[in-house]
């Protein structure tokens, strides 16, 4: 398929961007400058200053003298790159592969987006007067490669579209530095007297290589289009992903409703031929005035149930501060994974771990309250109670071992154990009494005691008695003393928990 | 004599629609026997209602530890083949391999945490309302009426039974419950003069029922099954202050 580029080159970047911010600086000559080797350098140049004489990486006392209105300014080394960026997003409107160069330039892949503009002329001048309104100085090439387009908006005149396959002839007239080659490469080549593209393309391919290195070959075959280029889109592109525009901006609940409604349609009946659900889905939605709100939900089983899906959005809606409306709406699903078929039946069953709707109200319990903890547990081989059970990663995880009812286990156990006055008759005796909560607990009949030992290869500690008691009143409860009996220290005994 | 017997069969049938206008769902007995013997006379149509809501009130941990293994007798029943169960509440305590000896799966149960008494609520109804689950059980202190009422129109188009446990409740109003239960600990049955702790007992006294007749039972669980004994009513009662006349 035949691919188009388009290059955007800002000539004056950060200025612009500065003047700006504070228009009081619209008519003085400014620069800003960074500190290099020891001393302060031009790193970016105004318009005016421009006109007068300064280039980037003058030295500032140069500058200096020669205009002593002039006014300098420091600069971040990181501004650019961020200014850069924010620039690429911008330009995600006009299509969905940017790429940022970090020397100043924007590289658009184009290809099947032109057209939407009413062709590639009115798309390059739409670019161009949307930045020039937003403040910023522009030029724009587009060719059907990258290094062409690069040397048109650098090189050439503002607004050159090179049509498909006459880079050749364009190119061979533009000076050597188009090809976007090192300095002291550039620098050797001038000194051997090649000022031309076209000076470099008469000489063989072999000779070339041996003098200049790869590099030059390389570059010239990028640009002909003889050698593809790749690039590193700013924000990947998620395959699976809807955009719904609208013709006014929405502000309501329902009308957010309505629109994500469609988009779930489109993007499900998408993932269903595919035999594929989504885990995790995020939905854009891009105001008038220019900001972005997110929402974002996720399912515990990939899913393209439209219904469902609804449900976890609908939840949601009202985070979204609408502003003045929402002009494009984008839902893409950035989890997707290969939907479990499951066989439709004929009548709807009694209800399991594997039905569907359990995993769907799980979801919207999720999503309801990010913080609510949805537990499952399995029998795990320990004695230690607390470590006997251990949580199941999914709901359709099966237990590896059965879960013993041999012993008496209390219904509630308490985490952790409270500490409680006893008083037993001789060790290795059940208590004769116990105060809990400020009440006296006499106790009637009692079962045990049931060692419990540490693990010791997991932890360090005095191992439990067990005994299982029943008071006056018919009440049942756990009690534990920690470790043997000592004739210098009364014995530590806990309550552990409450039996049915 | 024919006259008198048309009559009954009238009242009969007349009982029979007003139970259905008020949520009652047809339920033929032998699917549905909770085992509760005696107990379950205290019904309407002498059957457990399923698929309805019923509260009990706890006053104390010991008495919501007794309520969870009475809860846990009835799991077996509602929960049967392949069932699932979920529990909501804000504290989860309950130990889940105590109720395995109740005759539940405890991996068939999912524990949900939530903070909020309204998600619990929300929780609950979303529960109620889903085709796979079989029983919902939430702990929420307070239930008003209008609450409840929201609840029971989601239980009237599912098939789930809902068991709301209010410890320490405040509000003692009316609720749209099929059924309000009181459970407290008692002595433990022991064979003969065996030492130890034997098979848990409870009394379990039937606050509220709606068309059906409140009373005392003296309900123990021994090998895997309820045995229910109606207790006479004695002249002490159990919770003087806090019980309302009628």
């Amino acid at each position: 398929m035949l691919k188009r580029y388009a290059v955007l080159w800002f000539p004056f970047l950060l200025t612009d961007w500065y003047t700006k911010h504070n228009p009081q600086l619209t008519d003085t000559p400014f620069v800003f400058a960074m500190p290099e080797r020891g001393r302060m350098c031009v790193s970016a140049v105004s318009p005016l200053a421009a006109e007068l004489g300064v280039i980037p990486n003058m030295v500032v006392a140069d500058a200096r003298a020669a205009i002593p209105k002039l006014e300098v300014l420091q600069d971040n080394p990181l501004r650019k790159e961020r200014l850069l960026k924010s620039m690429g997003l911008w330009c995600m409107r006009y299509t969905p592969m940017v790429s940022v160069d970090i020397s100043g330039y924007l590289i658009l892949d184009i290809t099947g987006c032109a057209h939407l503009w009413g062709g590639e002329e009115a798309y390059l001048q739409e670019i161009y007067l949307q930045l020039k309104q937003k403040g910023y100085e522009a030029r724009i090439g587009i060719a059907s490669t990258i290094g062409a387009a690069w040397a048109i908006a650098q090189y050439g005149q503002h607004g050159t579209i090179i049509p498909d396959n006459v880079q050749q002839e364009v190119l061979s007239t533009m000076p050597i530095a188009c090809l976007r080659l090192e300095s002291n490469l550039l620098e050797r080549l001038k000194k051997l007297g090649f000022r031309t593209v076209v000076s470099v393309m008469q000489i063989p391919p072999q000779v070339l290589k041996r003098r200049f290195g790869e590099d030059l070959g390389k570059r010239v075959r990028q640009a002909l289009g003889e050698e593809e280029e790749l690039i590193t889109p700013l924000k990947p592109v998620i395959p699976y992903a809807e955009r719904l525009p609208c013709l006014e901006p929405i502000r309501t609940a329902k009308g957010i409703e309505i629109a994500i409604e469609k988009l779930l349609g489109m993007l499900c009946k998408r993932l269903m031929g595919e035999g594929k659900g989504l885990r995790k889905a995020k939905l854009s939605c891009y105001r008038v005035d220019g900001k972005v709100k997110y929402i974002e939900v996720g399912t515990s089983r990939a899913s393209a149930h439209i219904a469902h899906l609804l449900d976890l959005f609908k939840q949601q809606i009202p985070t979204i501060a609408p502003g003045w409306g929402i002009e494009v709406f984008v839902l893409e699903a950035i989890k997707v994974e290969e939907a479990i078929p499951t066989q439709e039946l004929l009548w709807s069953g009694e209800g399991n771990l594997e039905n569907t709707a359990l995993a769907e109200l799980l979801d919207r319990f999720k999503g309801r309250d990010t913080h609510c903890r949805i537990r499952r547990f399995l029998p795990d081989e320990h004695y230690w109670p607390e470590r006997s059970i251990k949580l199941a990663t999914s709901l359709t995880e099966k237990r590896t071992t059965t879960w013993r009812t041999d012993r008496p286990r209390p219904t509630h156990l308490l985490n952790p154990p409270h500490p409680i006055e006893v008083t037993a008759p001789i060790p290795d005796y059940p208590p004769m009494l116990f105060r809990y909560n400020g009440e006296v607990h006499l106790i009637k009949k009692a079962d045990g005691p049931e060692r419990i030992e540490r693990a010791w290869w997991i932890e360090q500690g005095e191992h439990r008695d067990y005994y299982y008691v029943e008071d006056d009143q018919g009440r049942r409860y756990w009690l534990f003393r920690l470790g043997h009996y000592q004739g210098d220290r009364s014995a530590n005994w806990y309550l552990h928990g409450f039996f049915a | 004599m024919g006259a008198s017997m048309e009559k009954s069969m009238l009242i009969v049938d007349l009982q029979q629609q007003i139970l259905q206008w008020q949520g009652f769902k047809q339920i033929e007995k032998k699917d549905y026997g909770i085992g509760l013997g005696e107990l379950e006379k205290a019904f309407p149509g002498h059957v457990f209602p399923v698929g309805t809501l019923h509260e009990f009130m706890m006053e104390s941990n010991e008495e919501e530890a007794a309520s969870s293994g009475f809860i846990g007798g009835l799991l077996s029943f509602l929960m049967q083949k392949d069932g699932v169960g979920l529990w909501i509440s804000s504290s989860s305590q309950l130990f889940a391999p105590s109720i395995k000896s109740f005759g539940v799966d405890p991996d068939r149960i999912i524990f949900v945490k939530m903070e909020k008494q309204k998600d619990i609520l929300w929780a609950l109804e979303e529960g109620l309302k889903c085709e796979g689950i079989r029983v919902v059980i939430a702990e929420v202190q307070d239930i008003d009426f209008a609450q409840s009422r929201r609840l029971q129109l989601a239980v009237e188009k599912s098939k789930v039974t809902g068991f709301v446990l209010r410890l320490k409740s405040r509000f003692r109003g009316t609720t749209t419950c099929a059924a309000r239960w009181h459970i407290r600990p008692l002595p433990s049955y022991v064979q003969g003069d065996m030492p130890g702790v034997g098979s848990p007992e409870w009394e379990v006294e039937l606050l509220k029922v709606k068309n059906g007749n409140p009373s005392r039972w003296q309900v123990g669980w021994r090998q895997d099954q309820f045995e229910a004994k109606r207790l006479v009513l004695s002249s002490k009662p159990i919770y003087p202050a806090k019980r309302k006349v009628g």
